[in-house]
């Protein structure tokens, strides 16, 4: 299997999770898989891209423009600003809720994050999540990476299958928050399952 | 991640003594040593790169293995010692990485690692991938004893920072070795070992560069075209990328750049009337390749850096190769894009400084105790650079690692007004303290604030001297800043802290009245090793929606909501410097609500 996948959002929101359990998945199920992550001056309420390949095919740790099968975006401007690596029939799953630059206040720029979903929405197949409606039966927007692993993987874009990701969560989630977690990967699932009938 | 593999890959060949500075793209090598089974070998963070040098240089005249981890910047810090080992050799394996930042994407500089091989007279080696690091890092130990010299292992940004699956050993286990053998002929540094040394030098670096054009990683793909492509480390990579299913290019990658593999190139170009160089940094090994023509008469076309077709300046990717070589024979960028047009603007998502962050504290004080007096604001390198963002507004300048105390004191030489330094604990210690020495001694009249959060916050909280712990594991005496300070002469030192507004701008004013050098030290954890010490909140009913909180300090938690200010509770950290300003007395701890 060949598949580019972009995970990108904005730093604090769990991206790199997402992408490690991708990682590990894919690899989980024979195939070789480079990954890359943008780290440094980016802290908190920067902008992030975790980069993930798959297969034989990839040598740039980088994923070319116009070349990424999925991106999975946690924040639609950052959808936007990463749209340029989504081939031309690729699909975007993107997060409805904006975060608001932590700029915002001092110089407001009246972003709310509706013109960019208007805009992927002509432009590109997409599935939205409203990452407030989604977390709300979990009680907390940090299992948001889960579900939105979830509705990428149930959507049949990410070509790895429901059981080996429930097995890397196990592996890679903290005791206590396993069945939980479980729980927002399978409701995210359902969401993807049903976007794509 | 690359910066693991090379970890990995040193253990496997026996590493004893590993020694570095945390920096942008390295750190994680010294990070992923201490959390591997490592027993028997000795792992520290130095207090800067030149010391970690040092250090490494001692066990490797005694036969151990020994590697050095910085950033680029980092080993013009160390190119002292590096210059002299590399005139007196070592007995173990001597491997310095020097991690590059293409872009730069977090580093002042794009200075070319490679360029300090060729100036230093050793080898360099240059991975493309997080798996030929692994090999590669064997490799440089074994290239190092063989020829006796010192070795630089360059890996770039995007080479430390991927991923990829590699294959490790159960169990490493540090190299025996001899111990250090007293031979001052050979360990010690005259004029006349350096004459000797120079000439024997020369000599073996033709030797190593027959050797190195049998080297594994010095590669040709299809080589009967007639057209060629150069090209190094990961712009390799990205290049093959661009030239997977294509057979009419001859693909051309050099990985030991110095001592340039001239018989291989040779052999490499054999046929070639047309080469095109693609290259981070610098065109380092464009450069070699117009030398090895001109030296052998060949009748070739070299393109690249030097000629306009490849920038100069910036990181390579895919899609920049496959422009530059579409000028060449031909290559299209297979993939098709979405439509990219009528794209809404986007936020800017700016750094700065985190909410609560102690540093916004202490640069807030020094800005209302000198408002209205002429002041000079000299910072250095560490996440409180970004006290230059607005509303702050109070980095003048930033040079490198340690500069702000001593161009402080320049700046006091040649201009009325204040002068400060503000300086972070890690940074204090890597290079600061010389300068303290030298502000001193020539009576400068300067105020030095250490802002210190106990921690090397920018790079990944990384521990330091004042921190009291080590990468042994151990618990050690705290180097105590103040008395540190002391001992140097300083007659004034001001322990504070930021959190406390009115006692802060109280120490300023103080050190602002008196002559000499003087010393604040803002003592106040990072709110990413501690706990938040509680909440903010705003009383509505008091608020008179003046907005001065958010037009003064500029917080990232402080946001408005229909109008109205609020805090952000996930953000906000208690730090209450918010509430210290507020002119009406409406933000209070949580009990407000």
């Amino acid at each position: 299997m060949n598949k580019d996948i972009l995970i990108c959002g904005v730093g604090g929101q769990g991206t790199v999770l997402a992408s490690k359990i991708i990682a590990a998945s894919a690899m989980q199920e024979g195939s070789v898989v480079h990954s890359a992550e943008t780290i440094g001056m980016a802290q908190r309420g920067g902008p992030v891209t975790s980069h993930v390949r798959v297969g034989e095919n990839a040598f740039s740790p980088l994923i070319p423009s116009g070349s990424a099968d999925i991106i999975l975006a946690f924040e639609p401007g950052e959808a936007v600003r990463n749209l340029k690596y989504l081939k031309k029939d690729g699909i975007a799953i993107v997060n409805t809720c904006a975060v608001k630059p932590v700029t915002e206040s001092l110089n407001p720029s009246g972003y709310e994050g509706t013109a960019q979903v208007e805009y992927l929405r002509s432009r590109c197949s997409c599935i939205f999540v409203s990452s407030d409606e989604v977390c709300k039966p979990f009680g907390s927007s940090k299992f948001f990476n889960i579900i939105i692993l979830g509705v990428a993987a149930g959507s049949g874009r990410l070509g790895i299958s429901k059981e080996t990701v429930l097995a890397q969560i196990e592996k890679r989630v903290p005791q206590k928050f396993i069945q939980t977690n479980k729980n927002a990967f399978l409701a995210g699932f359902e969401i993807g399952e049903s976007a794509v009938k | 991640m690359g910066n693991g593999a090379i970890a990995l890959g040193a253990l496997a060949a026996g590493v004893n003594l590993v020694a570095g500075y945390p920096g942008t793209p390295s750190s994680e090598i010294i990070e992923t040593v201490s959390k591997y089974p490592h027993e028997g070998v000795h792992l520290e963070w130095s207090v800067n790169e030149k010391a970690a040098l040092e250090v490494a240089v001692a066990a490797a005249y005694s036969g151990a293995r020994a590697l050095v981890t910085m950033k680029q910047m980092g080993l013009n810090v160390a190119s002292d010692p590096l210059m002299s080992v590399a005139y007196v050799g070592v007995k173990g394996g001597l491997v310095l990485v020097s991690a590059d930042d293409p872009g730069p994407i977090s580093s002042q500089t794009e200075q070319d690692t490679r360029r300090y091989a060729d100036f230093c007279r050793i080898p360099v080696f240059d991975p493309s991938s997080p798996e030929e690091a692994y090999t590669m890092i064997g490799d440089a130990f074994e290239y190092s004893e063989k020829y006796g010299t010192p070795v630089l292992f360059r890996p770039t940004t995007r080479v430390c920072h991927a991923y990829a699956s590699i294959d490790i050993p159960d169990k490493t286990s540090p190299k025996e070795y001899d111990g250090f053998i007293k031979d001052s002929g050979r360990w010690v540094i005259f004029p006349r070992l350096s004459y000797l040394n120079h000439g024997r030098i020369e000599e073996r670096n033709v030797e190593i560069g027959k050797d190195f054009s049998a080297y594994s990683f010095n590669t040709v793909q299809n080589p009967e075209a007639e057209k060629a492509v150069v090209t190094s480390g990961i712009s390799y990579a990205y290049v093959r990328e661009c030239l997977k299913n294509r057979s009419d290019v001859r693909l051309i990658r050099i990985a030991t750049a110095f001592p340039f593999p001239e018989d291989f190139v040779l052999g490499a170009l054999d046929g070639v009337s047309e080469v095109l160089c693609i290259e981070e940094l610098s065109p380092y090994i464009e450069e070699q390749i117009l030398k090895t023509a001109g030296m052998h008469h060949l009748d070739l076309t070299v393109h690249g850096k030097l000629d306009g077709s490849v920038p100069h300046n910036g990181e390579n990717s895919v899609e920049l190769s496959a422009k530059i070589l579409s000028g060449f024979p031909g290559v299209q960028t297979a993939n098709g894009q979405v439509d990219l047009s009528g794209s809404p603007a986007l936020p800017v998502r700016p750094p700065v400084l985190c909410a609560g962050c102690p540093h916004r504290a202490s640069f807030y004080a020094v800005k209302q105790a000198m408002k209205g007096q002429k002041a000079f604001f000299c910072g250095d390198i560490g996440c409180y650079t970004l006290g230059n963002a607005m509303p702050l507004d109070m980095v003048d300048t930033c040079l490198c690692m340690g500069a702000g105390i001593t161009m402080a004191q320049g700046m006091n030489y040649t201009n009325d007004g204040v002068c400060f330094a503000f300086t972070g604990d890690s940074t204090f210690f890597a290079s600061g303290m010389t300068g303290v020495v030298n502000a001193v001694y020539n009576e400068a009249d300067i105020i030095l604030c250490v802002l210190d959060n106990s921690t090397t916050a920018m790079t990944g909280h990384q521990p330091h001297p004042g921190t009291g712990r080590n990468m042994m594991g151990n618990f050690v005496e705290k180097v105590d800043i103040a008395k540190v300070l002391e001992g140097m002469g300083v007659r004034k030192i001001v322990t504070v802290n930021p959190l406390d507004l009115e006692k802060s701008i109280k120490a300023v004013r103080e050190c602002a009245a008196e002559k000499g050098v003087k010393a604040i030290i803002f003592k106040s954890p990072c709110i990413a090793i501690t706990k938040p010490s509680g909440r903010c909140s705003v009383d509505s009913g008091k608020c008179i929606n003046c907005k001065k909180c958010i037009r003064e300090i500029g917080c990232p938690a402080l946001v408005t909501a229909d109008g109205k200010v609020t805090i952000d509770r996930n953000l906000c950290t208690g730090c209450s410097l918010c509430s210290q300003i507020c002119p009406v007395g409406a933000i209070g701890g949580e009990e407000h609500e």
